[in-house]
This record gives C-alpha cells, sequence and structure tokens, in this order.
C-alpha cells in the first residue's frame, strides 16, 4: 500500500531549481534508501514532506485518505505521523535526556492537555525502554547537552521511535558513529521498517549496503534511477553523475 | 485522521533487563521546587515583619509611605515572575507587559475614583430639599471627574465604573483580550527575536500615545488620582489600609509563584523551554508552537494586570507616562540583572533594583563628593543602572539568582 506520494513537484530558490518534477512514492512498510550527490535536492524534499518548505507546484499525498500535505502546518504533519531525524543531532541540550523523550512520546499535544499531563505507569515504561533501546538507560537523568555527539544521535533515534511515527525520515543517521554503533543503527532502523515506512539518506555506501533496500537516487532535483543497490550501481548515469565522481 | 495502532518498534526489540527496570520515584511537587517553601515562607516572613513595624498595625518603625513602597515591591516582583515566564522560560521577549499592568491599573483606577465621587457628590446632596435622580448624580460625577478635560459627559468606556464586579472583570479581559488579539496575529505570522520586540514596543507606545489624548475617557495626561482613597473604606486609615494592600500584594505574589511554578516545572514547562532554545524542532514533534506562545503570552498578560490593579491603588495615581515602553525595558533589566529562567531570580531583581532606584532618586542616599565633582544619585543612577546591566550580561550571564547554583553546588 502507498504509503506516501510525491507527484510532480518543484520547488525553486532565487531561480535555482532545488526540485524539478520529482515524483517518489513508498509503501508501508518499506526501507527506502535515497542517495545522491551533494545539491540533488535530498534534503529540501525532506523539508517539503515535513512542511519546512512549501513547493511551488506539484502534490504530497499522504495515508488511505489521501490528504494533501502541503495543506497542513509542521506540527500537524508530524502529529499525523511522520518523524524527522536532523542530519545535525538536534536534541534539547538544556533538559534532561528524560525530559527529551517524554516530550517526543506520543500522548497529546496541545497546551491545556500537556498542562495537566502527568507521566503515567505506561508512559515511565515506555521512556524506559526506549532508554534501553539507545542505550541511554543510566544517562536518563542528565542533561542532554552533557552527552557525547554519538549519544545525541541516539537520543534523537529515541525521540523519533517515541512519536511512533507511520513515516520515519532519518537524514544520516550513521554520521559520527562508531562501527558497532552503525551496525546497531542499521538492526534498528530495519527492525522500525517491519512495521512502518523508513526512509533513509545517506552517502555511505556501506550502510546502505548493509541496509539491503530499495534505493533510489536523485539528481538535480528528480530521480534518476531506482531499485536494488546492486541495479542503480551498475546504471552508466548514475556511474557518471555520482559514483564516478 | 485515525491512525493505526501498532506496537512500538522498542517493545519488538529483545529487552533483557526488561524484569529489573523500575520506574523512577514520584517526587512530590514542592521536593522537585525546593525555590517554592523557600520562597512562600521568606515572603510570610517579610510580610510579618512589615506589618509588626507598621504605623497602622505595629509599632510604627515603617512609615505608610514606606510600607505602601514595599506592598508596590512586591507587585512589581510579581509582573517580574511573568516576564521571566514569558522571557526566561518561553524565549519571547516582550518589551510591552508593562502596558497590560496599565491597562489592569486604569481598569481598577476607573472604579475608585467613579465610586468615590459618587460617594462624595450622594454626601454633599444630603441637605437638599429634593433628592437627586440618578441621572443627576451621574451627572454631578462626570462634571467632576472630567472637568479637567473639559468634558462633562460620562464616556462610554465608563459604562461599567460604578460596578466593582464589572471593572474586576475587566482587569482580567481587556489586558487578556489585547494580548490575544496582538499575540495571535504576531505569532501566526512568525514574529520572532528583535521583531516581536519591537512591535510589543509599538503596541505599549501606541497604547500610551492613545491615552495621552484628551478625548479617550481617560482623562488624558492627568490619569486617574486619589486611587488611595477606597470606596467605602473612609474611615480607615491609610496606615491601616497601607498594610491591608501589603497582604493582598503579598498573597497574589505568592499565589503567582505557585502558579507559575507549577506551569514552568512540569511537561508544559519543557515544551516552552524546548521552544526558546529550538522552535522549528519542537513543531517537527508535533506540537503547535504557535498555540503555546499565545498561552503563555497571555496568561502572562493577565497576571500582569492583576499585579498593576494591586499596584495603583497604593502608588495613589495612574497617568498614560506609567505605559510607556521604556517601563517595559525597565522590566527586562530587572528580570535580566535577577537571573532569568527561574522565578526567584526575577523577584530578586525587581526588588533590589526597583528599591536601590527609588532609594536613590528620592533622595534617600546622600550625595557624594569627589573633589570638585559632586555626585548626584538622582542624575547618575540611570548610569550605574545601565552600567550594572552591562555588566551582569558580560560577567554574570546567569544573573544575580546564578549565584544560587554555586551555593547550592558547594553544599554536601
Amino acid at each position: 500500500m502507498t504509503l506516501l506520494e510525491v507527484r510532480d513537484v518543484s520547488v525553486s530558490f532565487d531561480g535555482f531549481r532545488a526540485i524539478n518534477n520529482l515524483s517518489l512514492s513508498i509503501g508501508e512498510p518499506e526501507l527506502r534508501a535515497v542517495i545522491g550527490p551533494n545539491g540533488a535536492g535530498k534534503t529540501t524534499f525532506m523539508d517539503i514532506v515535513t512542511g519546512k518548505t512549501r513547493p511551488d507546484s506539484g502534490q504530497v499525498l499522504w495515508g488511505e485518505r489521501q490528504i494533501d500535505l502541503l495543506r497542513l502546518s509542521e506540527s500537524q504533519i508530524a502529529r499525523a505521523g511522520i518523524g524527522r531525524k536532523f542530519q545535525k543531532p538536534t536534541v534539547f541540550e538544556d533538559q534532561s535526556v528524560r525530559a527529551n523523550l517524554s516530550m517526543a512520546v506520543r500522548n497529546k499535544r496541545g497546551p491545556f492537555a500537556v498542562l495537566i499531563w502527568r507521566a503515567t505507569a505506561q508512559d515511565h515504561q515506555r521512556i524506559t525502554e526506549l532508554a534501553h533501546e539507545i542505550g541511554l538507560t543510566e544517562r536518563l537523568d542528565d542533561r542532554a547537552g552533557d552527552l557525547s555527539h554519538g549519544q545525541k544521535q541516539w537520543l534523537e533515534i529515541g525521540m523519533l521511535l517515541a512519536q511512533d511515527p507511520r513515516l520515519l525520515l532519518v537524514d544520516e543517521p550513521a554520521a559520527g558513529m562508531t562501527p558497532s554503533e552503525r551496525e546497531h543503527t542499521t538492526d534498528l532502523l530495519k527492525r522500525a521498517a517491519q512495521t512502518r515506512a523508513v526512509m533513509v539518506i545517506e552517502h555511505d555506501m556501506e550502510f546502505i549496503r548493509r541496509l539491503d533496500c530499495r534505493v533510489t537516487v536523485l539528481h538535480e532535483g528528480s530521480v534518476l534511477a531506482e531499485g536494488s543497490l546492486d541495479h542503480v550501481t551498475k546504471n552508466q548515469q548514475v556511474i557518471d553523475v555520482y559514483l564516478g565522481r | 485522521m485515525t491512525l493505526i495502532n501498532r506496537p512500538p518498534v522498542a517493545a519488538t526489540a529483545p529487552i533483557l533487563a526488561q524484569g529489573t527496570q523500575t520506574p523512577p520515584p514520584r517526587r512530590g511537587f514542592l521536593r522537585e521546587n525546593p525555590s517554592i517553601p523557600w520562597f512562600l515562607g521568606l515572603l510570610t516572613i517579610f510580610t510579618l515583619i512589615v506589618s509588626v513595624l507598621s504605623e497602622g498595625l505595629g509599632i510604627g518603625a515603617l512609615s505608610t509611605s514606606m510600607v505602601k513602597i514595599l506592598g508596590m515591591t512586591l507587585c512589581l516582583c510579581l509582573i517580574a515572575i511573568a516576564m521571566d515566564v514569558v522571557w526566561g522560560y518561553c524565549g519571547i521577549l516582550s518589551l510591552g507587559h508593562f502596558a497590560f499592568f496599565g491597562l489592569g491599573g486604569y481598569a481598577i483606577g476607573m472604579w475608585l475614583m467613579y465610586a468615590r465621587t459618587e460617594i462624595v457628590i450622594r454626601e454633599s446632596l444630603t441637605g437638599a430639599v429634593l433628592p437627586p435622580t440618578e441621572a443627576e448624580l451621574s451627572e454631578a460625577v462626570a462634571a467632576q471627574i472630567f472637568g479637567v478635560v473639559g468634558s462633562s459627559e460620562l464616556p462610554l468606556i465608563w459604562s461599567f465604573a460604578h460596578s466593582l464586579p464589572a471593572q474586576l472583570a475587566l482587569v482580567v479581559l481587556v489586558p487578556g483580550l489585547l494580548a490575544l488579539v496582538f499575540g495571535w496575529l504576531a505569532f501566526r505570522s512568525r514574529v520572532t527575536g528583535v521583531y516581536l520586540s519591537i512591535l510589543t514596543q509599538a503596541m505599549t507606545l501606541a497604547l500610551a500615545l492613545y491615552l495621552f489624548q484628551n478625548d479617550t475617557g481617560l482623562r488624558g495626561n492627568n490619569g486617574l488620582s486619589g486611587l488611595q482613597n477606597i470606596p467605602g473604606l473612609f474611615d480607615i486609615p491609610q496606615a491601616v489600609l497601607a498594610v491591608w494592600f501589603l497582604w493582598a500584594s503579598a498573597l497574589a505574589l505568592g499565589l503567582g509563584y505557585l502558579l507559575f511554578a507549577w506551569i514552568v516545572s512540569g511537561k508544559f514547562g519543557s515544551v516552552i523551554r524546548a521552544i526558546r532554545d529550538n522552535e522549528a524542532r519542537v513543531r517537527f514533534l508535533g506540537y503547535n508552537v504557535e498555540g503555546y506562545k499565545l498561552f503563555v503570552f497571555t496568561l502572562t498578560a493577565i497576571i500582569s494586570a492583576i499585579a498593576g490593579a494591586l499596584y495603583y491603588p497604593q502608588a495613589g495615581i495612574i497617568n498614560p507616562a506609567e505605559l510607556a515602553p521604556i517601563a517595559s525595558i525597565y522590566l527586562a533589566v530587572w528580570v535580566a540583572i535577577g537571573g532569568r529562567g527561574r522565578l526567584y531570580g526575577a523577584v530578586i531583581g525587581a526588588a533590589t533594583v526597583s528599591l536601590l532606584s527609588s532609594w536613590l532618586t528620592g533622595g534617600g542616599a546622600p550625595n557624594i563628593e569627589i573633589g570638585a565633582f559632586r555626585l548626584m544619585w538622582a542624575d547618575w543612577w540611570l548610569v550605574f543602572l545601565g552600567l550594572g546591566f552591562v555588566a551582569v550580561t558580560l560577567f554574570f550571564p546567569k544573573g544575580i539568582g546564578g549565584l544560587f547554583d554555586k551555593i547550592v553546588r558547594k553544599a554536601p
């Protein structure tokens, strides 16, 4: 079943066409890797799907009811079930790991509901499980700012999982991680993709090979090739624009 | 939209340690916020000491005007914690919260002035042959109040001035509604940072200029005066009233502190601090940032208005100069000096700076002779305040309140 469908989307910044008639869709469950040279429009694509950037034309349809995401705000899109992990880890450094996860755990998001919210046993359980999953059990009550770069990455992945999204958009998850951490990340993403849609932007070919999934190659704002990693790496155009460099 | 519930990812993971995991011990609200019992205790002791030393109820060591200054200072502390929540916690540098403070003062001032004038006129007419009709009475009150701006008609906005409950409701409703509409327009357009500060300055300036006009129905630059005379309580000496108002101000400050401490300590506090640090990220977590900002902006505006409604009966007079943009800037300076992002810091800043200011500019401090040069505190105080602000910003970014961290951390 198609979960997200992007149809003929274009956007330009000051005359530069960052996304050019891009069409792309992802099913549920599915694991997908998106690769492409710098400036291919990978991050802009994520910005469009999450509502940060409004395209000049095209459609972005979501879910069974084909909801037009372009009419929704960032927070509505997030509540509809799209979670995003940024390239640079962006956690709330001033607050504890627990507070960071607690904000992300799926609960009511309105100001009044949050004001009277008190953590239930279930919430505690969920946070403990997540902390275990991301290896931060011992650091739950520490400031997020005191974590190492890799741990911040993990915390952000934990926050993403806490949101319990139907689609995870993950921008370079393995950046700054040790080889064993990378392995853990691949496992985690593969497991997540058993029940939901996961889209990973990555530069590291080794990492993508381990994900062992369908690959979409972007170039100059549109899809250049799609298929298994072996299939796309044999594609002459892909070799020319990307791998050949 | 209905979302299909599926087992969370982590649940499918092999969690070996599951049996040994314990939820964190639930700590009480007061245990988590040790500043609350401290603050409320000190506030109570302060209030008792001032009461005992007062002229009205105690041994008379403190003059009535001093008691009023202290009561007013408590009101300033209340608006300072409101400012701390909106700026220190939520990151909205509002430079217009004194407008709400002033509006609260005007709303209560209208009743104080109207009701007092009505009583006075009623008394003066008791000897008349015919008892005055309500219309005559109202006309006489209007002539008395608005004679100073050359009018004798009661403006429309004074329609409820005869009713204390109505004016008390307006103390909350007028500033609340203004904040709601202003905030809605500003936040939905995603105006942030310095641009928002400028907008709030424009708001308070526009309001002050409007009130300065004679025909706006609030007596132009004369403002409302004689507010220290409480209708129905003429027999009670000012010395006693001053203590009563001190109590009311202390109660309001205590309740305000509790309310804000509760708001900023839970998940709501987490979310607004997250908005302060990275609002775009909060949006991607699914929170409607604008709704939160609007909530905080409006709530703090209402608390500011309540503080103003308690302040001006003690000050005795309110005029449009109180709403001047500079007043709101001072408010930000108090909070910065005291230490933003902690409620007691705001109280320390407001109390220290405003009391120092009234002492130094009120002629309380002796002038200092340095050779041929004579240091006049009244002239130089603002210069020192400015230098102090710069010094705090550069060397103590956490303000005076930041010193407490060092003390607490050193303790075993």
